[in-house]
């Protein structure tokens, strides 16, 4: 590798402080201070403050429902993530041929991508909603089932995993289109001439030579599916029926900003926090290895 | 160049001669509202009003967003030491504020600052909801209480009488005709846990929570899952099963299935009667009933909801003077009268709805004389007075979410109130040990 050199000795710190700055302001102080409310019983108004040891986190794993929340929150972001990543890259091996029209459909492809997860939740609503949604209009012509999803739980889980699913898709296509169009076309030539059909190119070549995409994109959309899909959460669900919908990041945030319950909400964002730091020095520990570059 | 700028000093020299700020000293009072659309113009209204009255004070209304953004943004700005002077608080937050000492009594301001209020004036079941030993902590203001809307239209497609059904029996009989007369929701409710079951209890004298609903002490446990609690409750989860009874979701959102026309009976907000007329209108006609009632227990009062004015501590005493003038200049009779009739809130004072049969308003809305009435007939009761829980908003999820349990028949009437109490102790308790 190039080692740079700078003539003057303090530029280049004078040049990576800003983002110093900004990654401990924003990232390690609020997370520093999480860390700290969540071993206090915390009045509203600021008035009161009451160490309280661990009693906080005591009350979180005591509680079925949190537990129950947990299991929610990863069988949605694994959903979420696999469905999703599959689904953009098959759509973009599709966009990557060669047609008419083109650029044109990989620009629409891209607009969801533009919507805060909130609107993407309205949006969905309107197909989905038990009165005035199209979708279950549609079916009762077909069918009598009722799919009012304030009181089955799977109908709600679907439709925000659809949701979220539809409102990553955009940002998943264009690093895969991106990645796509990196492969060296000679290399799939090559291996078209020594008789590989499309489904071998894709699994022997193509798909090893996506990998550091597959694996970038993978890390990012549990993150996002375990923090930015509050908004949608709050906008379709609430958390309902029951608890079903209810992850961690929407949990805590009730309990928190609603219930003002601070410390219990702060001892949430700890033990989220810990399981997305962990689930991440997970994929670099094992994941990566499996990634070509 | 020079030019730009002598023509920018020059912009500058005009805007600030001209700015009414600087043109007269009017101490500002910020006023941090949740109101949206119609009510948050009326809002504007009565600041710019009471800022044409006079020339010593500017209330700036603010819209902070919902209820839960806008005490969020009070408890922010207090902590910051740059509090509003009013902000306006939702009902299930009374006990948060009187607890967290940061609050500057209302009527202990009045009286600091030489204004009377005649606080005896307030209708009964608002100043028992919110004083405390006989005293207003906060100001009364957007108050609500439920009542029964019902379909016309559905109604007579079902061949039923033109009257809104008064007993929960007649509520069944009439959800089952409806729905088998093609109705796509026989009866529904919006905010489930305010109207089916804190309403429910009080309007038939029930205790809800222990220390007479929080108002001798801390409350630490729900007593919803007596007899009563459990007769709502199973009555309800066969009317979901049978399918008379449809659930349509948590706070207001079933309030879209009777706007446009589905549901034949349907509970809500006496002030929903606004948004009603506006989606019903061309489309179908309705009519308003006081709340259903179960044979068996005893008379009591429905509760009310809505919010109050609140006065930070943290200002400075001329600031104060201006809190004190407008709360006078709202609570007059005359104000009172006109947000009551325009909103379709309660008037929450004796004179202003007196004053409102005087000038012949009810009979020409009679839809919103009904919650009136209903309340005028109430008995209030300890039971009845009102519920004043701490974190009432966690209590509140709590028992939806036991509710939809209840509804989908995951869980018994019986376990899922036993749950909804076991979660909501904890969610006291927490509260009780804060405060200790």
């Amino acid at each position: 590798m190039k080692r740079s050199v700078f003539p003057n000795r303090w530029l280049p710190y004078l040049l990576v402080g800003p983002q110093v700055i900004i990654t401990l302001v924003f990232f390690f102080w609020p997370a520093f201070e999480s860390l700290r409310l969540s071993l206090y019983r915390a009045s509203p108004f600021g008035d009161r403050l009451i160490y309280v040891g661990l009693t906080n986190f005591e009350r979180l794993f005591r509680d079925d429902a949190y537990l129950r929340s947990v299991i929610t929150s990863f069988v949605f972001s694994f959903v979420v993530t696999f469905a999703g990543l599959a689904l953009a890259l098959l759509l973009a091996s599709m966009a990557n041929a060669r047609i008419r029209g083109l650029a044109v459909y990989r620009s629409l492809l891209l607009w969801p991508y533009g919507i805060a997860p909130a609107i993407a939740g309205i949006i969905w609503l309107f197909v989905f909603h038990p009165s005035y949604g199209i979708l279950p209009w549609l079916l009762s012509f077909v069918t009598a089932y009722q799919f009012n999803w304030f009181l089955k739980g799977w109908v709600a889980m679907a439709l925000i995993i659809v949701a979220a699913i539809w409102k990553q898709f955009g940002y998943n296509l264009a690093f895969y289109l991106a990645g796509l169009q990196a492969i060296e076309s000679s290399v799939l030539e090559a291996a078209s001439v020594d008789g590989a059909g499309p489904i071998r190119r894709f699994f022997a070549i193509t798909f090893p030579l996506l990998s550091p995409v597959t694996f970038f994109l993978f890390t990012l959309n549990m993150t996002f599916s375990f923090f930015d899909t509050f908004g949608l959460v709050h906008a379709v669900t609430q958390g309902g029926p029951g608890d079903a919908t209810s992850i961690l990041v929407y949990r805590a945030w009730r309990d928190g900003f609603e219930g003002l319950q601070l410390g219990y909400s702060a001892a949430q964002s700890v033990v989220l926090m810990a399981l997305v730091i962990m689930l991440t020095a997970f994929q670099f520990r094992f994941a990566e290895k499996k990634v070509t570059y | 160049m020079k030019a730009l700028l002598a023509r920018t000093v020059a912009l500058l020299a005009v805007a600030v001669l001209v700015s009414p700020s600087a043109a007269l000293a009017r101490t500002d009072i910020q006023w941090w509202h949740a109101m949206t659309a119609v009510l948050g113009e009326r809002i504007n209204e009565i600041a710019a009003k009471f800022n044409a009255s006079q020339n010593d004070y500017e209330v700036k209304a603010v819209y902070k967003g919902s209820y839960p953004d806008t005490l969020n943004a009070a408890i922010a700005a207090y902590r910051a030491k740059q509090p509003p002077h009013i902000v306006q608080v939702y009902e299930v937050g009374t006990q948060t504020m009187l607890s967290s000492g940061a609050v500057y009594p209302v009527f202990q301001l009045v009286k600091d600052h030489g204004v009377t209020i005649d606080w005896n004036d307030v209708i009964p079941p608002v100043k028992s909801y919110y004083a405390s030993g006989g005293n207003l902590s906060s100001m009364a203001f957007n108050s609500s209480t439920p009542v029964l809307f019902y379909n016309k239209d559905l109604f007579k497609k079902a061949g039923l009488p033109d009257r809104a059904p008064t007993t929960w029996d007649e509520v069944e009989a009439a959800a089952r005709k409806l729905v088998a007369s093609g109705a796509r929701c026989g009866f529904s409710a919006a905010w489930p846990s305010w109207t089916l079951m804190e309403n429910m209890h009080a309007l038939h004298d029930q205790p809800f929570a222990d220390h007479a609903n929080g108002f001798d002490g801390l409350a630490t446990t729900l007593k919803i899952n007596g007899p009563f609690g459990v007769k709502m409750m199973e009555l309800l989860q066969r009317g979901a099963k049978e399918g008379w009874f449809t659930y349509n979701g948590r706070l207001n959102k079933a309030e879209a299935n009777m706007g446009n026309g589905e549901c034949g009976v349907f509970l809500s907000s006496s002030a929903y009667i606004g948004n009603l007329t506006r989606a019903s209108e061309g489309k179908f006609t309705w009519a308003t009933g006081p709340l259903p009632r179960m044979g068996g227990f005893p008379q009591g009062s429905s509760i009310i909801g809505g919010a109050t004015l609140w006065v930070l501590k943290g200002a400075k005493p001329e600031e104060y003077r201006g809190v004190a003038q407008f709360f006078r200049y709202l609570a007059s009779t005359e104000n009172q009268a006109w947000w009551a009739g325009v909103t379709g809130y309660l008037p929450i004072s004796n004179s202003a709805v007196k004053a409102m049969e005087a000038s012949g308003h009810f009979q020409k809305n009679p839809q919103q004389r009904t919650a009136i009435t209903q309340m005028q007939l109430g008995k209030v009761t300890p039971n009845s007075q009102g519920i004043r829980l701490g974190n009432f908003p966690s209590v509140r999820d709590a028992i939806e979410e036991q509710m939809e349990n209840i509804f989908s028949g995951k869980k018994t009437a019986k376990q899922g109130l036993d749950d909804a109490v076991a979660k909501s102790s904890d969610i006291l308790k927490e509260f009780a040990a804060l405060y200790k």
